[in-house]
This record gives structure tokens, C-alpha cells and sequence, in this order.
């Protein structure tokens, strides 16, 4: 209505594409001389007015960046991005106090508001925290300890050269003195702010926090129950809503039992909403609000809404099924890469494979499900957010309600779960509809129901692939023809090829074709969008090729990464062949690769580089005859750079690596005519504690640029439990989830 | 209609007994540790105890609890404020990624220990399998409980 229609494919891919690239282009036109200026506060009252750890303490505070404050009672450091599970609250504000030399004891995290001007982007998607803010958070910190080693020289009457710093203390080792920078912090504030490009930063080796085992900042909060969580958020006179959208995406409220559902207890209101337009912010619906959630909740289930679905979505996974068979033959619509010369290559093999692999449809299913607080007073809205993109959710919110963005204020919640869905501000957009219609704060809370048929689904997909060897054994040729979804010519989110992906610059004759099927219904980004799935793909194919060639998988691997050497000179995100090949030997290693296993047991590798991280997995399985498959362990070897919080590091990837044989194993979401055909946990059976394997992490230390672990750990694991499968029975999986072969992990 | 949390006595007014115990405790009580997931038992994220035994609280009727003693995550700490065993070998072996199925879990894990107090790695599978966690931090939830274990043993409790 305020804009013309964007399909909601088109806007998901937009918010990928904001999420890789948009952190990196601000925070890269940032060079450290002009760091302060985006940093330094306006006015030194605006950080009280979030602090609020301390009373105020006496004299100035040392706050010469919005990432950190010392005063006289203590030091306080502010984590800037949304906190979704990937551990950012925690290993972000770590980055700081190394530069700073604050001991970890000594310092206390809050979260910090939501301000693009004080912190650029905050954003919590694409494994970019760690990778984006390095630079800008290190420099936050040495230019504190520049100040207070400076304001320590004045005080001692010594140059500043003489003084080291350690444990939130500067040292003056010939007179012992020792001052706290508590102490110092009031001198330090009147201090001339360093120029952020002469700043000494500390080389790895001098590192005394990062690379540690560090407990999560949150977690005493966490294991008292305290407020964390949007769902969590309360506010004085707050309404409970709940919304009813129609099952199938565009369908538009034609009536409802409006009277019945006033009628009932608890209920204040009921109403519909029209939409804006745009799928992305607000589908139309029927609200109710009532004095709690339960009775809101309990009244959505009297609620009888007559939809017109002339303009809804009539998505069909057993349509895209066998539309794909049909075309899965012919050529692709669309060449996306196109090396060498294919049909040759294919045609003169010594042997040439085909083969067809097939994906599902899956849910981010984060386990708290959407919900958001907000108050609507004087033409203006205020929300409470579990949002992983909260300043598109303030332009998200705006839209919807034609308010300046100025007129949106978002606090940032700590998030159950992203996994991706949180990219995306539906939610908010709701909460701020409903709440200008309501004289009170409204809390909205979806369901899982909501949730799950409302996600923004990780698409299917269909892959035929052909691939050859020439008399050597070696992989000659590889044509992969991806059949995916568009809605209204626009490729889904995750169904188009990623521009230099694995395996593009490492097999000479390769060429990447698509073809799109129509899809209406809403699709995002899911963890490590499209290599959570085409890793699967490109790596069990790879392993095939290997199978029929007699040669060794592990061989055969390193044969195609080659000499080490960037796939793309200049570019920081591409794949690197010798840290590939680095941590393929490392998993290699630790696993025990190509000792003797028993019977109906067998080791299945795998690779894949996502979001800057190069990670190779083994999976050790054995598989009985009622296909059920037993994870032994799981060897997961990555670079990623230096580790910034090995504990959160470890975890991260442990979580991949259950998280990925999870959706592997059983994960599923069918549609038909337009309706998800799943609705909660009993129908969508994730992985349980008694079926989780033994993960062992390892690290190549190496001096790279660090880059984030959110993402990479989830690729490399369906091919390398496939692989192990295969080893192990002889019979190649070729469907995800891998219940659709008739298979099981338990 | 009375409701004992934590050990106190609430008076609630004009509340459905057919509520969900998880809603009492969240919107009326101001006890939100537990956490809404599914609202079918699928998932844990719920779970309080109600006379020492575990219960899926999204889909336990208040009127049901009345008569019963409800613990949930709020009530673990001693009154100084000190973690529970359970409580500290979560926060020391840094369990949690997003965080927000843990106080089920650690409900789950009171319940276990209780009455279980040296439970094998296969009891704990058992008494975990009700409680899903998204992120996938099972390893950990388990050498938390056998750690928690350990030292509750060692400190005489049981």
C-alpha cells in the first residue's frame, strides 16, 4: 500500500545480501582515522542513560568510544551485537579488553543500545561479528589504554614509553608503581584522544584473553531465570496479542466470528489487518488482544476466519517433485558458471557418473517462538525485539505504520535462537500495527504453530549431476543442472549459486546450470544458506567420483585443492587451497582415516568453505540393517583465524555439528496448496540428547584474519555422515532428510 | 486459588484453572525462567517440578498444581543467593549457546539428580530426551549433570 508490491524471494534476498555485504562496506569505509568520529559520543550524558550497572560514580569517566566507559567504581565494556546464541555478547567485548589489558574479572558486559550512528552496523547474520568488528573493536580498546598510559606519565612524571599495562592496571616496572585504571580514568578522560591510525595493536603472540576458554557472560543470568529474552520483556498496564494470518501466504480476511471472540473471557479486542504489501513486514490477519496469554491464546482457538484465497499462495512440494524429474535432463535455463568446455570433458572420459540428489524444504524452528513488545504513544513506537537485523527492523516498523524512522526507537532482547529467522522483522512489524490500535503496551506472541507455518522456509531443491574421470583417475569434468525455486522470476533465498562457489577455479571443465520452478511461499536464509545443502550435493558427488575411480576420497581431495594458493586474489572471503588442504589433513589425522574398520561401520570425510571458514568433519558411523545409523564421533578440524573465545569457539561448532545431523536425519517441511503440512515439533523431530554424538573440535592456528564460526561447522557434516554411510553399506543417500531413504540416526 | 512457588504461597484471582501452569507462573507470577517452545510437551523448555517430579508446564493445568509444591529455575539458588550444584556446573562449563531451553534443562537436571544421585550416562539420556535443545548443546548438558553429580556427592547432598 505505501510501496509497490516486492515479492517477499526478492526482499529475502535483499536482506542476504544486506547481511553479507552490508557490515563489510560500512565498517571497510571506516578506516581506523576515522574511527572516533564514528565512535565518539556526542556529549558525555547519553551513556548514563543506559549504564545504569552503577550509580554514578564521582568524578569524569574515562568514555572516549562507545564500546567502553572506566570510572572510578569500574569498567564497563558494550557488546554491540545482537546476541542469537553465536556468542557475540561474550567474545566481542573480549576483542576490546585485549587491547585494553582489562582483566576479564575486573570487567562488566551490557548490552549496547541500538544506535547506527555510535556503533555502525548490528547486525547478528553471516558469521560477520567477529570478522567486520575486529579491526574497530581493537582499536576501541588500545585508544582507552593509550589514554591511560597517558594520563599514568603525567601522574608519575615519567614519559609514557616507560609504562606497560596489565590486568586493567599501568605498571611502572623500575619505581613498582602500579595505578588501577579506575583510579586513572578521570585524569585519562582529559587525556587528547589519540589518533586512531598511530595506536599500537598487539601482535597474536601477545595476546593474554583472546584464544582462552571463556564462560559466557549471560550465563549466571540465564540459570537464575532472569529476563533475557524478548519473550521475557513486560511492561506496566501490557496487553497480551496474538495474530491469525491465513495458512497459505496472500490469502486476505474476508470475516470472522468478530462477536464470538469478544464475548469470551479475558478478551479486550479483536480486529482485523489489511497488510501492507509487503509479505516481509505485515500479511493481513486478525489480532487479538486480551489481559494475558493464555487467554489470548486460548481464544485464537475459537477463532474462525473465512479467508479469500483468489490471490494465495498454492505452493506444492509433490508438484516441485515431479516437475524436477521431468526437467532434470534437459538443459539448464540460466549458465552461472561456465569453465572450460563440459561436453568435451564428459564425453572423452575414461568413465563418466550421473547422478540426482534431492533436498527438502526445512524450518528454522529456533525455539522461542516469534514475539515482541511495543508501545505506540504520540505518533511514535517503541519496541522491545528479538531481532537479529534491529536497524531494518526500524525501517521495517516504519514502513508499516508510514512513520519517519526517527519515530522508531528498538531496544535489542537476547534472542532464543536466529538460525536466520531473525533476519527477518515480520514480528515487529505486527506488534507495532497492533499496538497502534491498542491504548496500552501490547505484547504479541506467536505460537509454534505461527511459527512454523509463517518461517521463512530454507528452500528444496533438486541437482542432477554428471562428472567424469580421465584414464588417471582424475575428476575431468562436472556439470551439476540445479533445479530451484523463483517467485515471479526472482531465485529464492539459498536457490541460486552462490558466485565463486566450491568447487568454481578448482575443476577445469565445470559448468553450473539452473532452472526455477514458480514459488510464492516466503523463503530465508537458514544457517549457512545454500551451502547447508549444497555441500551435501558437490561433496558426496565429489566422493562418488572418487568411489568409481578406486582412489583414495582423502587423495583425490587434496588432488583437486592443488598448490596453496586464494581463489580470489584480494578477496579476504575466498577459499584459500592450502588452509583447505590443511584441515582436511587435520581431520584426516585425528580421525584415524583409513585404518581398518569393521563390518557395517566406515569413515566418511568432507569439506566445505562458507563464510570465510575453510572446515573439513570425518564422521565415524556404523549402520545396522534396519538402516538405523549410529554416530559414533564426529572430527571437525577448522581455520578461521585466531579464535577469539575457544570455549564459545568449541561450542559453536559442536552445536553445527548436532544441529546439522539433525535436520539431515528427519527434518522436513512439505506444502500443499500452499499450506506448510507440519505445524509443530511432534511432525518437524529434531535431534534428542540420546542420539548426539562425541564431537572432537580441533584448530589450525593460523595468522589469517579471523572470521566468524556461526556458519561453517554445519556443510561439511550430511556428506561426511553420507560418506561414512556409504563406506560402511555400500549405499549412496542421495535425499535430505535421509528418513526419506528409509534411514535413521538413534 | 492458592499456589505454592519456590516455597511461598500465592493467592491468585479470577485465574482459569484450565490456564497452563507455564502461563500462572510467567504472566501472574512474574516467573518467566520457563520458557514457551511448543505448548505440546514437545520440547522442555517448560519444565518445572511439581512435587519433585518434572512436568511439561505448557500443558499442565494450574487447578492441577494447588494442592502441590511447584519449583521452578527461580527457586534453585540458596538464600544467600549461591548457585545450586547443577546451576554452577552450567555456568562453569559454559552450556549454553542461545541459552533460552536451559532452564528446562536444568529443571530436568534437579530432577534427575534427586532421584538419581550418580546417574549413568544412559539414565541421563533418558531423563534429558524430553528436552530439546535448538542449538545442540547436548555434550555439555551431559558432562554438566555428571560434573553437578560429582559435587553433589561430594558435599553430602543427595
Amino acid at each position: 500500500m505505501k510501496r509497490a508490491f516486492d515479492t517477499a524471494g526478492d526482499l529475502a534476498v535483499d536482506v542476504e545480501a544486506a547481511v553479507d555485504g552490508m557490515e563489510i562496506a560500512s565498517i571497510a569505509k571506516i578506516g581506523r582515522r576515522d574511527f572516533l568520529k564514528l565512535t565518539g559520543l556526542v556529549g558525555g550524558g547519553l551513556m548514563l542513560s543506559f549504564t545504569g550497572l552503577r550509580a554514578a560514580a564521582t568524578g569524569g569517566a574515562l568514555h572516549p568510544n562507545g564500546f567502553l566507559r572506566i570510572d572510578s567504581e569500574g569498567i564497563t565494556l558494550y557488546a554491540k551485537n545482537p546476541e542469537i546464541g553465536q556468542g557475540v555478547k561474550t567474545s566481542l567485548p573480549m576483542i576490546v579488553a585485549e587491547e585494553l589489558d582489562a582483566a576479564w574479572e575486573d570487567v562488566a558486559v551490557v548490552q549496547s543500545p541500538i544506535d547506527a550512528a555510535t556503533y555502525g552496523p548490528q547486525v547478528a547474520g553471516g558469521s560477520n561479528s567477529v570478522r567486520v568488528n575486529w579491526d574497530l573493536l581493537r582499536t576501541a580498546g588500545a585508544t582507552a589504554r593509550a589514554m591511560l598510559v597517558g594520563a599514568a606519565a603525567v601522574r608519575l612524571g615519567v614519559p609514557p614509553a616507560e609504562l606497560a599495562t596489565r590486568d586493567s592496571h599501568v605498571l611502572h616496572e623500575r619505581t613498582g608503581a602500579r595505578l588501577a585504571y579506575t583510579e586513572l580514568a578521570d585524569a585519562a578522560a582529559a587525556m587528547p584522544v589519540p589518533d586512531a591510525g598511530t595506536l599500537p595493536l598487539k601482535s597474536p603472540d601477545q595476546f593474554r584473553l583472546l584464544g582462552r576458554r571463556i564462560t559466557g557472560v549471560d550465563n549466571e543470568a540465564l540459570v537464575r531465570g532472569e529476563p533475557l529474552f524478548g519473550i521475557d520483556q513486560s511492561l506496566p498496564g501490557m496487553k497480551y496479542a496474538v495474530y491469525q494470518k491465513c495458512p497459505a501466504q496472500g490469502g486476505r480476511v474476508r470475516s470472522f466470528n468478530e462477536s464470538e471472540i469478544k464475548a469470551l473471557p479475558g478478551v479486550q479486542d479483536v480486529f482485523s489487518l489489511e497488510g501492507n504489501g509487503n509479505p516481509l513486514e505485515l500479511m493481513p490477519g486478525v489480532a487479538i488482544v486480551a489481559d494475558s496469554t493464555w487467554a489470548a491464546l486460548a481464544a485464537k482457538r475459537q477463532l474462525r476466519v473465512d479467508w479469500d484465497e483468489s490471490t494465495a499462495a498454492r505452493d506444492s512440494w509433490s508438484d516441485a517433485v515431479a516437475q524436477a524429474g521431468r526437467l532434470r535432463h534437459e538443459a539448464g535455463a540460466n549458465r552461472v558458471v561456465d569453465a572450460g568446455d563440459v561436453d568435451a570433458a564428459l564425453a572423452a572420459g575414461a568413465q563418466r557418473l550421473e547422478s540426482y540428489y534431492t533436498y527438502h524444504f526445512a524450518s528454522h524452528a529456533q525455539l522461542e517462538p516469534q514475539n515482541c513488545v511495543a508501545r505506540f504513544a504520540n505518533g511514535a513506537v517503541e519496541l522491545w525485539a528479538p531481532t537479529q537485523t534491529p536497524h531494518r527492523g526500524i525501517g521495517n516498523v516504519a514502513s508499516t505504520l508510514g512513520l519517519a524512522p526517527e519515530r522508531v526507537t528498538v531496544h535489542q532482547t537476547r534472542c532464543g535462537g536466529g538460525f536466520g529467522r531473525r533476519l527477518y522483522n515480520d514480528f515487529m512489524c505486527e506488534a507495532a500495527a497492533i499496538a497502534a490500535r491498542v491504548d496500552a503496551p501490547v505484547k504479541l506472541q506467536w505460537t509454534r504453530e505461527d511459527d512454523m507455518s509463517h518461517d521463512l522456509f530454507r528452500a528444496g531443491g533438486f541437482h542432477q549431476l554428471e562428472g567424469s574421470l580421465d584414464g588417471e583417475g582424475r575428476v575431468s569434468g562436472l556439470r551439476d543442472h540445479f533445479i530451484t525455486f523463483a517467485d515471479q522470476g526472482r531465485p529464492v533465498s539459498g536457490g541460486s549459486f552462490r558466485p565463486g562457489v566450491f568447487p568454481t577455479g578448482l575443476i577445469d571443465n565445470l559448468r553450473l546450470e539452473e532452472t526455477a520452478l514458480d514459488w510464492r511461499t516466503r523463503c530465508g536464509a537458514w544457517r549457512a544458506p545454500f551451502s547447508n545443502v549444497f555441500g551435501f550435493v558437490i561433496e558426496s558427488f565429489i566422493h562418488e567420483l572418487a568411489t568409481a575411480a578406486g582412489r583414495d576420497h582423502l587423495e583425490v581431495m587434496l588432488e583437486i585443492f592443488g598448490e596453496p594458493r586464494w581463489l580470489g586474489t584480494g578477496n579476504p572471503r575466498a577459499l584459500h587451497t592450502g588452509r583447505a588442504a590443511g584441515v582436511v589433513r587435520l581431520a584426516a589425522e585425528k580421525a584415524g582415516w583409513g585404518r581398518p574398520m569393521p563390518p557395517g561401520r566406515g569413515l566418511g570425510l568432507a569439506f566445505y568453505f562458507s563464510h570465510a571458514g575453510h572446515v573439513a568433519e570425518v564422521a565415524d558411523v556404523s549402520v545396522d540393517a534396519e538402516k538405523r545409523i549410529k554416530v559414533h564421533r564426529v572430527t571437525v578440524a577448522a581455520d578461521v583465524g585466531p579464535i577469539v573465545n575457544l570455549s564459545g569457539a568449541e561450542n559453536q561448532l559442536e552445536g553445527s555439528v548436532i544441529d546439522g545431523l539433525s535436520t539431515m536425519a528427519g527434518l522436513s517441511v512439505t506444502f500443499e496448496n500452499g499450506r506448510v503440512e507440519q505445524s509443530n515439533f511432534d511432525a518437524y523431530p529434531m535431534l534428542r540428547m540420546p542420539d548426539a554424538p562425541q564431537v572432537d573440535v580441533h584448530f589450525v592456528a593460523s595468522d589469517f584474519p579471523p572470521s566468524g564460526l556461526g556458519e561453517p561447522g554445519l556443510p561439511p557434516l550430511a556428506p561426511a555422515v553420507c560418506n561414512a554411510v556409504f563406506a560402511a553399506t555400500g549405499h549412496r543417500i542421495r535425499t535430505l532428510p535421509i528418513s526419506e531413504e528409509g534411514f535413521s540416526i538413534g | 486459588m492458592r499456589l505454592n512457588v519456590n516455597g511461598k504461597e500465592h493467592e491468585l484471582e479470577g485465574v482459569d484453572p484450565n490456564a497452563p501452569l507455564l502461563w500462572v507462573l510467567r504472566d501472574g507470577l512474574g516467573l518467566v525462567g520457563a520458557k514457551f517452545g511448543c505448548g505440546i510437551s514437545q520440547c522442555g523448555a517448560c519444565t518445572v517440578l511439581v512435587d519433585g517430579q518434572p512436568v511439561r508446564s505448557c500443558s499442565y493445568p494450574v487447578a492441577a498444581a494447588v494442592e502441590a509444591e511447584v519449583s521452578t529455575v527461580e527457586g534453585l539458588a540458596g538464600p544467600d543467593g549461591e548457585l545450586s550444584a547443577v546451576q554452577q556446573a552450567w555456568v562453569d562449563l559454559d552450556v549454553a549457546q542461545c541459552g533460552y531451553c536451559q532452564a528446562g534443562q536444568i529443571m530436568a537436571a534437579e530432577a534427575l539428580l534427586r532421584e538419581n544421585p550418580s546417574p549413568s550416562d544412559a539414565d541421563i539420556d533418558r531423563a534429558m530426551a524430553p528436552n530439546l535443545c535448538r542449538c545442540g548443546t547436548y555434550l555439555r548438558i551431559r558432562e554438566a549433570i555428571r560434573t553437578a553429580a560429582e559435587k553433589r556427592t561430594e558435599g553430602g547432598q543427595s
